[in-house]
């Protein structure tokens, strides 16, 4: 059985309340104690136990990537469930929830226990496979939702492509309810825009590039809740990028609806002028909206109306990258740079650190179902990061842990990041 | 004299003096068109690789025509008859080419940015001959050639664009070219052909053609795309002919002296009438032989002289 303690760090822990110095143990794999800090406390080290020194570090419980593509099955020259998980540890993320869109699609209980046990092989982070809405991805009829759940699907997801047909949605909306699954929709309108490969405005004029309406997400948004509020249903709107979604999900809570939404950080870090030069790292779906739209999606973030930070961690093989714009996939790897963009938003007094851990890991937790993850309290999963807030270094894309480089954050200069990364009460990740 | 770049990518990213460089250089290799040998030797030993993917006539063989007056070989590929069918990446033409050593590659592609991206891969000068609904930027300075001799100036003329901005390389060329000329541009057209916040490039933007040409020197009318009446951007080409082509009747909101140019190829009853496209004002034919100059101009201005 394994024995952690977890000295002398700032343990901050929103699910419990606590924000100080204390003492963390675990035992075999489950948080078993949070003491006071204790300077003797194990000053002559036992054998059975691992002690790590955290003074001058924050701990905190492991965070949770609520969108994540792993790419396996299908496409392991982009990322592979290892590569994945191993990226995801160093971004001092514990679990992730992996996306349906791989090839077979993870439509069906065989693929998902598939994906369970390439994960469970490589043992690094939790792995939580999210099932197809539509067999296939066609969007034409349900998948098997009730297998997929039995199979460890914690959430379902056509993401990639939106869900055309109302009728559809209103289906997956009402028939996900008894598995308690939330439906995690990629909204945007099929029918305007088709072609657009960016956002729409002045840079995409001067680029002579199509642009791509804000109004293609919030005609999605607002369907996507109308259709909520008729079923009752659980809707998350997967990474939010417009000011008209963020207001139409702030007012769907304040109507009571159960609707959730996540930001990815590089939607609220950078404009469409990352385009400019005809980067195909700034390129993306939704596509990277304008100042006006981070004010709105920062707003939504301190109001709670965006209730989590999700990477949409999107690994593309240089291949797909190194082309005309036009012809470029869409993504770019987000968990090794998710921390620190969003540090900056603590920087900037946008919100707490409490509060950034709330959006990393309490509320994915709560929204996905995960109820012994998201906390540090006796009893829960001894999933924990920790972080050195002063640490500063430079993006590296070359020293990125997953298979893939595609990332516009290359050689930026960072303040703060993970040191260890815990899952299970074993160190899964060292700086 | 040479720029003091390796490329041609954009009017946008020349300055003014730039240009009027590009321009005054054209003026002197005029003359070597008329000559009865048309050649000079300055280019001699200088490989220019013409690079199409689009179908092209006037712009690829004007390319050529310049590269072979100024003694340059002049090799012309196009993607119907190259790798390009078989699959083959920009990035790997681009290296293959590289590896034969050019001293210029002239770049058409249908999409935008893709010269930007062959400049970033190889050594050697790479021209943009029209990217996408991006740029075309010799398309622009053998416009403004053909305007300057005519009026002997740029500043403080009026220039209207009509047709589909939205998706036009030459507009943008054009807006960028006579707005940092000092020229005022106003652009027409259905709402559909505008692109989103156009007038921030430094244009006014009317939906009336004759409120876009009113006093106006120059008309610039560019080709619709019949192409695209399939996407609904206009109804018909008979209702776009009736209400958006410049005809003679249009033509009088316009100043007395105004001339008109096309880009070419023209669609004859669609975005212009046959009597104002062979009339008095056209000034097409001008811009054709003008064409030759401003790409014999580039051609010396990257490669020509000592190399540094």
């Amino acid at each position: 059985m394994n024995r952690l303690l977890i000295k002398g760090g700032r343990v901050i822990d929103p699910a419990s309340g606590i924000d100080g110095l204390f003492d963390v143990y675990a035992v075999g794999g489950k948080i078993a104690a949070v003491k006071p800090y204790e300077p003797s406390a194990f000053s002559l080290q036992p054998n059975d136990w691992t002690v790590i020194d955290a003074a001058g570090l924050v701990i905190c419980p492991g965070f949770i990537d609520m969108h994540t593509h792993l790419r396996e099955p299908g496409y392991e020259y982009k990322e592979t469930v290892q590569t994945g998980a191993m990226a995801a540890a160093a971004g001092g993320f514990t679990s992730v929830a992996c996306m349906a869109n791989t090839n077979p699609v993870n439509d069906n209980a065989s693929v998902t226990r598939y994906i369970l046990k390439k994960a469970q092989e490589e043992g690094i982070v939790n792995v939580f496979p999210v099932g197809a809405i539509s067999s296939g991805l066609k969007g034409e009829t349900l998948a098997e939702i009730g297998e997929l759940k039995e199979a460890g699907c914690i959430a379902i997801s056509d993401d990639g492509r939106p869900i055309v047909s109302s009728g559809l949605m209103r289906l997956a909306l009402e028939y996900a309810k008894p598995f308690n699954l939330p439906v995690i929709s990629h909204c945007e309108d099929a029918w305007l825009a088709i072609d657009g490969v960016m956002n729409e405005g002045f840079i995409s004029t001067k680029l002579g590039l199509k642009g791509i309406p804000n109004a293609k997400e919030d005609i999605m948004v607002a369907r996507d809740i109308a259709l909520a509020e008729l079923t009752g249903g659980r809707l998350h709107i997967a990474h939010i990028s417009t000011k008209g979604a963020v207001q139409l999900v702030r007012n769907a809570k304040q109507n009571g609806l159960n609707v959730t939404a996540e930001v990815t950080p590089h939607h609220f870090t950078l404009t469409d002028e990352a385009v400019i030069g005809y980067n195909t790292n700034a390129k993306m779906n939704p596509p990277l909206r304008t100042k006006k739209d981070i004010d709105a999606i920062k707003t939504g973030l301190q109001d709670g109306t965006i209730d989590a930070i999700a990477t949409d961690h999107a690994p593309q093989n240089s291949d797909e990258k190194d082309v005309e714009f036009d012809k470029a996939a869409n993504g770019i790897v987000g968990l090794e740079t998710a921390l620190p963009l969003s540090l900056r938003l603590v920087a900037e007094g946008v919100m707490s650190f409490n509060t950034l851990i709330e959006k990393l890991s309490t509320n994915p937790a709560k929204l996905l179902g995960l109820d012994s993850k998201g906390s540090l309290k006796v009893g829960a999963d001894a999933d924990i990061t920790i972080v050195d807030l002063n640490k500063e270094w430079v993006v590296d894309a070359k020293e990125l842990k997953s298979k893939s480089r595609n990332t516009p954050f290359d050689g930026w200069k960072m303040k703060g990041r993970v040191v260890k990364t815990i899952v299970s009460g074993k160190v899964v990740y060292e700086e | 004299m040479r720029l003091k770049r390796k490329d041609i990518l954009a009017i946008e990213e020349l300055t003014k003096d730039e240009i009027e460089l590009i321009l005054s250089t054209a003026e002197s290799f005029k003359e070597v068109s008329e000559r009865e040998i048309k050649k000079v030797p300055t280019l001699r030993g200088r490989t220019i690789i013409n690079l199409f993917y689009e179908p092209s006539t006037r712009t690829r063989t004007s390319f050529e025509i310049a590269a072979k007056r100024m003694s340059a070989d002049a090799i012309n590929i196009s993607t119907s008859s190259s790798s390009v069918v078989k699959g083959e990446t920009l990035k790997d033409t681009a290296r293959n080419l590289e590896a034969m050593n050019p001293d210029c590659i002239v770049l058409r592609h249908p999409s935008s940015g893709a010269p930007e991206m062959l400049a970033r891969l190889v050594r050697c000068s790479v021209i943009n001959a029209g990217d996408g609904s991006h740029e075309h930027p010799s398309q622009a300075l053998l416009d403004l050639l053909t305007v300057k001799e005519r009026f002997g100036r740029i500043a403080g003329l009026k220039i209207a664009i009509a047709g589909d901005i939205a998706h036009s390389r030459v507009a943008r060329s054009n807006i960028h070219g006579f707005a940092k000329l000092g020229a005022e541009v106003s652009i027409a057209g259905p709402p559909t052909m505008m692109p989103s916040e156009i007038e921030k490039m430094g244009c006014k933007m009317f939906y009336k053609v004759e409120d876009a040409i009113r006093d106006a020197h120059v008309i610039m009318v560019l080709r619709i795309q019949l192409e695209r009446q399939k996407t609904g951007l206009f109804p018909t080409a008979r209702e776009y002919s009736k209400l958006f082509a410049l005809d003679s009747k249009k033509l009088e909101h316009a100043a007395k002296d105004v001339v008109i140019l096309h880009p070419g190829p023209i669609n004859r009853g669609i975005e212009i009438s046959s009597d104002v496209a062979d009339g008095k004002y056209s000034l097409i034919l001008e811009q054709v032989k003008n064409g030759v100059a401003v790409r014999m101009a580039l051609f010396y201005l990257l490669m020509g002289g000592s190399r540094e």
